[in-house]
This record gives structure tokens, sequence and C-alpha cells, in this order.
């Protein structure tokens, strides 16, 4: 069954074609990956589903719901999580604080409950620290459970925004770009970290990504994107030898 | 250093460390309590204008420290406050009824004011805000069946269960009632930072993109910050008008806004210790600037002269000094001192180090 | 004929708010910051020239006067933000504009110290004549202001819009990391602009001196010239003086046919149905923010 369905998207910047009548969908419990040159629009992809901007045309489905018809905090009560390509985390919080922050779609109190704290409240926190821990168990955050964002290293705040995500229990994780910026280490953890998430959460995962090592070892399909438009669409290995893709990649071969 | 051993979720969810830290504060709100003992009527009328300040900075801390909406504007709703609660004890209402209305009422206005200014980021929004602080003055003066206009209005004590409080004839209650509102409104706040909605206005506050995409309504978000923020402002508002007695339309001038967020900038924005510290400042610097002057003149053997302005110009120059050496404020510097002495020998200049940001702009991206 | 006695005041009242406005938009073009002491600068610039001409001071020579106040004023835009702003580098706009308010009580308090708080006024060759147009009786104080203003905005917009360092100090504002990669000192351009500032404020300083009589807290003003920089659409600096004029006008407009105490609040309701309605100001064309 397809989780994320994307039919004939359009988006236009000015004059610019962002994203040129895409269509692909995501189907439930699979990896897909998003490749393509820098400007490709694959970053877009994600904006859109994020609700960031509204597309010239098309229509984006996601579990039964149509996307283009709720505002952007919406999507994530659907069951979609994201990270982003160039680290947003709550920079002047505490780690614990920022994963919390995850768990806003689970919030059951009011403000007045809140500002009392009432059992209620105070259950719901215990709640959301029980899940808490079990996602820093899962990606090794222990040790900065308590530190601010701002003092962290590059490799730990690309780990907790996906720990933040993931507090999140969405149904449908988007990673941009998981592994830039990562060493051959990191990478390698941030591989099985993607493999488990599928796996133990049963979690679907889209990402884009140019590590082809990670994509064609994680990823059950992939699709190939230049200038906002599909190239190729099928396992790591088809594409890698789609002649369309080789040619975006390496130039037309004279 | 203390270390602590968590064994359970309560312990991160309580509001103090361990049984040390939360001695040390019922010691000082003991204290606190007993000001009426050991405090003179003048020094106690001081501690109780502190106390007002410190609440009122609370109410802004909200907003700017933990929403990251700065506002140059709080003078306005204090006066909201103050003229709701007066216009309802002269109707006869019983305090206590009034001054949580008050508050309330407050904070309608607030939430109506966030709606316009919500599409406003910045500096957008700090003027605005400026504009609605200067604004009030003239709509106090043309709203003057209500507000008593350039003449203003006059509030003795009011009464709680037949008991008078008053600033002048009964000081101690007076300074009792402001305390007891202090830590009410403290502890909200308390509240509110350890649960969904306060870490909500921090996700704002620190990347609006990524709150978004976390589930976090940005509209609505603000539009509660602003809410809450105007209500205790609006309390703090209805006690500055009990402890001035007489007031008029120049009471809460756009001055008072800017003192209000220049208090809360000294204090250390983003956190509550921030309000009272800077309150503390504010309260005490005029006490503190004619003693010196007096002990200087005393010294050089002259007349101590009046120096219009002086205390703006000497604030003025307290708050570059802090914002360009301390800017997380007095409570970031104590937390900077107190890490110092727990980690001796290992403090490390960069521990407290922010990340700075090059700048892009807001327009044509 | 009467309107159009109205029309001139304002309209020279309406120059001082724009060449405050216009301070504000020169650095708000180059750093993205706001000068909140802008008026401030003004009224200190005021005080520097009558401290160097007015007779009971120094008594300089008007001409001589005029060149040194300037250069006084510029470098001290400059000082400000070599020694101050610069500091803040990276920091968010709310901390400058916490830091330029606190240096605007701290400009106050300094010039009610040297210059005292009464309000004065400054010897010009141009007080007391006029010109006679018709019925209409012009003051020349008023004329001057409206020809400086106007030639200044357009020396300025011809300087950023046309010159290839004008453009340069547009991209610096825009993008500072991509600025730095295109070879653009940035951080000088920042000081020069502080300077040119300075220099801005300074002649709206002498113009509203000899027009009427400043005193330390005549800078509460620029909240007035905030009014025409946000009419203006704050990146704008043809708008920042379109939006000083109409502001200029609306007030005696105000004061004549609306009831007293409505009419001072014209200016900032104006104001802040601009900010509700067209934040953007009312010149700017609509853009679309990305992400």
């Amino acid at each position: 069954m397809s989780l994320l369905e994307y039919e004939n998207v359009t988006l236009k910047f000015g004059g610019l074609t962002a994203v040129d009548n895409l269509s692909f969908d995501v189907q439930e419990g699979e990896v897909f990956a998003i490749v393509g040159p820098n400007g490709a629009g694959k970053s877009t992809v994600f904006n859109l589903i994020s609700r960031f901007y509204d597309p010239y045309a098309g229509s984006i489905q996601f579990d039964g719901h149509d996307l283009l018809r709720v505002k952007a905090s919406a999507v994530a009560a659907f069951g979609v999580a994201r990270t982003f390509q160039n680290i947003e985390l709550f920079e002047h919080a505490t780690v614990l604080q920022n994963l919390l922050v995850g768990r806003h779609r689970h919030r059951r109190t009011n403000l007045i409950s809140e500002i009392l704290f009432t059992p209620s409240a105070r259950r719901q926190e215990i709640e959301n620290r029980e899940k808490i821990e079990e996602i820093i168990d899962f990606l090794d955050l222990q040790a900065f459970r308590d530190k601010m964002i701002s003092g962290l290293p590059y490799g730990v705040r690309k780990v907790v925004e996906v720990a933040r995500a993931l507090a999140t229990e969405p149904k449908l994780l988007l990673l941009d770009e998981p592994a830039s910026g990562l060493s051959v280490e990191e990478t390698t953890d941030m591989r099985w970290w993607i493999d488990d998430i599928r796996r133990q959460m049963g979690i679907t995962v889209l990402m884009v990504e140019h590590d082809m090592g990670l994509v064609s070892g994680v990823s059950d399909r992939v699709l190939a994107m230049a200038d906002g438009a599909k190239l190729a669409l099928g396992t790591p290995a088809e594409v890698q030898s789609h002649p369309a893709v080789i040619e975006a990649y390496l130039g037309k071969a004279s | 250093m203390r270390i602590v051993f968590k064994t359970n979720y309560m312990q991160d969810l309580r509001p103090w460390k361990d049984g040390y830290q939360l001695g040390l504060y019922l010691i000082l709100l003991a204290v606190a309590a007993a000001a009426p003992w050991w405090l003179d009527d003048f020094y106690l009328g001081e501690l109780t204008n502190v106390l007002i300040w410190a609440i009122a900075g609370l109410g802004l801390m909200i907003l700017t420290g933990h929403t990251g909406q700065a506002s140059l504007g709080h003078a306005a709703f204090l006066a909201v406050g103050c003229y709701a609660n007066v216009v309802m004890i002269e109707a006869g209402v019983p305090f206590l009824v009034a001054f949580p209305v008050a508050g309330l009422l407050t904070g309608i206005v607030g939430a109506t004011v966030a709606i316009p200014a919500l599409r406003l980021h910045g500096i957008y929004l700090a003027i605005f805000t400026l504009a609605l602080s200067v604004l009030m003055d003239d709509i106090i003066v043309l709203a003057e069946p209500i507000t008593g206009g350039v003449a203003g209005k006059y509030l003795g004590g009011v009464e709680i269960f037949g008991h008078l409080v008053d600033r002048w004839a009964t000081p101690s209650q007076f300074f009792w009632l402001v305390l007891a509102v202090a830590i009410i409104v403290t502890l909200g706040y308390i509240n509110l930072l350890r649960s969904s909605l306060g870490r909500s206005f921090i996700a704002v506050r620190d990347s609006e993109v990524s709150a978004q995409a976390m589930g976090v309504d940005i509209a609505r978000t603000k539009t509660i910050s602003f809410a809450l923020s105007c209500a205790v402002t609006g309390l703090a508002g209805a006690l500055m008008g009990l402890f001035a007695g007489a007031f008029n339309n120049e009471t809460f001038s756009v001055v008072i806004s800017i003192q209000l967020l220049m208090m809360i900038v000294i204090g250390g924005l983003g956190s509550i210790h921030g309000a009272f510290l800077g309150a503390i400042v504010i309260g005490f610097l005029p006490q503190f600037l004619s003693i010196s002057k007096e002990y200087a003149a005393a010294l050089l053997g002259g007349n101590a002269v009046a120096i219009p302005g002086l205390e703006f110009g000497i604030f003025g120059m307290i708050l570059i000094a802090f914002i360009l050496f301390e800017p997380m404020g007095l409570y970031g510097r104590w937390l900077k001192i107190r890490t110092w002495f727990e980690l001796f020998p290992f403090y490390r200049k960069d521990m407290f180090k922010r990340q700075k940001s090059y700048l892009k702009t807001e327009r044509l991206r | 004929m009467d309107n159009a006695q109205l029309l001139i005041s304002g309209l020279a009242n309406g120059c001082v708010y724009g060449l405050i406005a216009l301070g504000f938009v020169l650095i708000y073009k180059a750093t993205e910051a706001v000068n909140f002491a802008q008026g401030d600068f003004m009224m200190l610039g005021a005080f520097v020239t009558i401290g160097l001409t007015n007779t009971e001071y120094m008594g300089l020579p008007f001409w001589l006067a005029l060149p040194i106040s300037l250069g006084i004023m510029g470098a001290l835009g400059y000082l400000v933000d070599r020694l101050i702003i610069r500091r803040l580098f990276g920091e968010s706009q709310t901390a400058v504009v916490i830091l330029t308010i606190a240096l605007g009580f701290v400009i106050r308090f300094a010039a009610g110290l040297i210059w005292g708080h009464e309000p004065q006024t400054l010897q010009n060759p141009l007080a007391g004549k006029d010109i006679r147009f018709g019925g209409l009786v012009l003051g020349m104080e008023d004329v001057a202001v409206i020809v400086v203003t106007v030639l200044l905005t357009w020396g300025l917009y011809v300087f950023f819009s046309k010159t290839k360092l004008g453009l340069a100090m547009q991209g610096a504002s825009q993008n500072q990391l991509a600025a730095y990669y295109m070879g653009i000192p940035v951080k000088r351009v920042q000081g020069f602009i502080w300077a040119l500032a300075g220099v801005v404020a300074g002649i709206a300083g002498i113009l509203f001196a000899a027009k009427g009589s400043v005193d330390p807290t005549t800078g509460l003003l620029g909240i007035k010239a905030f009014a025409a920089a946000v009419i203006g659409g704050f990146g704008s600096l043809p708008g920042a003086l379109a939006g000083g004029l109409i502001v200029g006008v609306i007030e005696p407009f105000a004061s004549r046919y609306i009831a007293a105490g409505y009419s001072q609040i014209a200016p900032y309701a104006l104001l802040l149905a601009v900010l509700i309605f067209r934040p953007h100001g009312l010149f700017s064309q609509v853009r679309v923010k990305k992400v």
C-alpha cells in the first residue's frame, strides 16, 4: 500500500521550475531514496511535503489525507517527521528539551492543566520521558541528555535531529541528507540506524542523500532527479546503471 | 561539585535539583516573607516596587525571553491592567475578583493585538509595539470618562476579606500581597516551562521552521504567548496602580516599556531568575546613585548636585556593557561563576560560547 | 492659501522626518539592523553645530562650522560601529535594537550634561528671511530644508542603485557570507554606512535646529521617523523620504481638521495601519518569502 503519493506536482519560483510534473509513491515499510545533482529539487520535494511552499499544480496524498488542504503544522500530526539539510535544532535548549518538543503532537493536556501541573500533566510528562529514553538508548545519546545544543559537535547534532524526528513516533520519516558532513564511522552508524528504524520501529523512510554507498546499502527503491524532473525510478542497481542518470552525473558521452 | 544520581523521572520533572537547592530557595523565601520585620518602611516600599517590576518582567519574559518576540510596548498592557482593576474596584467589585479579572482582560487584549502582530518579525514587531505604547498615552487621554484622562485617577487601599491593604497605611500587608502574587506567577511559569506549551514557545523562538515540522502551530503558539505575557503584565500593572496610588496617562509612558525590556536583558533573557535580578537592578539603581552621589559629595567636600537624566545615562551604559560583554545577563554571569567554582580548576573559557551565525537577509530570500 | 501654507510647513517638517528615516534605511540596507538612536544622532548633530556656531559657545562662522560638525558626526557614526556595533556581529537583530536604544539614552544624557536642557536654536544666516510668492510667505529655512533633503535623497539613491560600490553594499546586507566570498569588505562597508548615517543625521539636525529649537529630548522624534520609514517600506531611500513627507503633511492637516486629542494620533495610527495591512510598506513590491 502506498503511504505517500506525489502526483504531477509542479512548483515554480518566478521563472524557475523547481519541481517539474513529478510523480512517485512511497510504499509502506520501504526505504525510498531520492538522488540527483545539486539543485535538482530534492529538498524542495521535502519542503512541499512540509507545506513550506504551495505547489503550482498537482497533489500530495499521505495515508489517505490530502496534504495540500492542511496547514504546515498539521502535517506532523498525520505522522510525518523530518530532519533538515542544514540542521534546524532549537539551539538554546537542551537535547532533552529538543526531543520533548518532538512529543508535541501527542499533547493531551491544555494550558490550564499545564500551568497547574495537574496529575494528568505529570503523567503525560513521565510518558513522554519514557518514550524519549527509548530513543536516547536507541541512538546512543545518553551522554548528551542535558547538554545545550549550541555546545554540541556537528555529528551529534545530526543524530539529535534524527532523534527528535523519531520522538514524534512518525509513520513516515523524511531524512534530508542524513550523512552529509559525517565521518566514515558516523555514516556507517547512520546506515545501521536507518536499517533499524525501518525494521525495528516499522517506520517508512524517505531520504535525500548524495552518498551512493549509503543509498545502495539501505534503500529499496531510488528516484533519480535532475532539474526538478524524474530521470529514473527503480532499485539502486537499476538506477545506477540507467543511461540518463549516468549522463546527468558524468555528462554526455561523446 | 555535587553530582545528583537520577533514579526516576520525577527528579527531572520537579523544579529543584535536589534537597539542598530546594532548601536554599525556601530559606530565601522565608527571609523575603519576613522582610517587614527586618526592613524599615521606606526600604520595604522599595522591595515591594522591585517585586512588582519582577512580575512585569516575568510577563515580558514569556514573550521576549522564551518566545523570542521583542516587545517595546508592554507599558500599554500595564496600563490596561491598572485601569481595568481600578475601574472595577470603583464599581464596587471586590479586589479578589477585580484583580484576576483585570489580568484576564489584559490577556484578551494581548491576544487581540497578537493577531496583526503575528505577521511581523524582529524590528517590525518592535516598531509595532513601540507605536502601540505611544498610542496608549493618547488613548488614555481620549477615554477620559473611563480613565480620568490627564487628571488621572486616585486609589487608596483595597479591602481583602474586610482587611485593609494599603501601600501607606499597611505597608507590610501590601508587601505580602505582592509577594504572594509573585510566588504564584513564578510557580505557574515554572510549570509552563516544564510542560509542552513552554517547550513549544522555546521551539518557536529558536527555529520556526522546525517547530512547524514538529507539529507546533506557530500562529497559535505566538497568540497564546502574547495572551499569557499580557495577562501577567496586566496583573503587575494593577499592582503598580495600587503602589503608585495616583496615576494618569503619563504613568505608563513608552519609557516604561523600554525600561522593562532593558530590565530583562540585564537580568538575563530566557530565565525566570533574569526577571528578578533585572528588577533588583532597576529598583535599586536610583537609590544606589543617590547614595553614591552623597558619598562622593561628602568625600569631595561639596554639595550633592542634581544631574538630570543621570539614571538613564548610567542605565544605558550598564546595558551597553551587558550586551557587549555578557549577553546572557546577570543570570548568565552567575551561571558562569558557579560553574567556575564547581569545576575548579577545569573551567574552560569557551564553555558558554554561543554559536554565531552569518546574517542572511529576511527580505528577498 | 491657508492650506498651501500648511502644506509647505508640513513638507518642511516631513523632510526632517524623512532625513532621519533615511538614516534608518541606510543602516537597514547595509546591515539589516535598525539604529533606534538615529533620532538622538540628529539631536546631537544639532547640538554640535550649535556648540560650534552660536555666539554663547565657540562662535565660529556658520559655513566653517558646517563641515566640521558633519565631520564630527561622520566620525561618531563610524566609531559607534567600530567600537560597539561590530562586536555584535552575528547576534540577533533584537540585540542591536536594544543596544541602540541604550545608546540613545547615553547620548541624551551626554547632550544634557554638555549643553543643558533648555531649548536652543541654531544661529544661521537664513534665520528670519523669507520669500514671498504671490500671497504665500515661505520661510527661507523651510525652503532650504526641502531643497537639501530632495538633493540628498536623490544623491544617495543614485549612489546605491547606479554605482558599483553602492550595489556591493546592498549585496553585503543580503548575504554576508556570500558577500565575503565575492570579496566585498563587509566590515569596512558597514563602517562606511554608519559614518554616512552619522552625516545624514548631522544634516537633519542642522536643518531642524535652523527651523526650530532643540533640546536633549528632541531625538524622540525618531519614533515619528519610524512611521516614515515603515510607510516607505524600510528598504527604499525615496520611500523613506516619501514616508516622511506623508507623515509631515498629515500632522498639520490633522491638527487643523480633526478634533484636538485625536490629531496627534494620526501618524502612529497610520504607522499601525501600514504595518497591519502592508507590512512591507506602501511602495514596495510584494515579495514571497522562501525558506
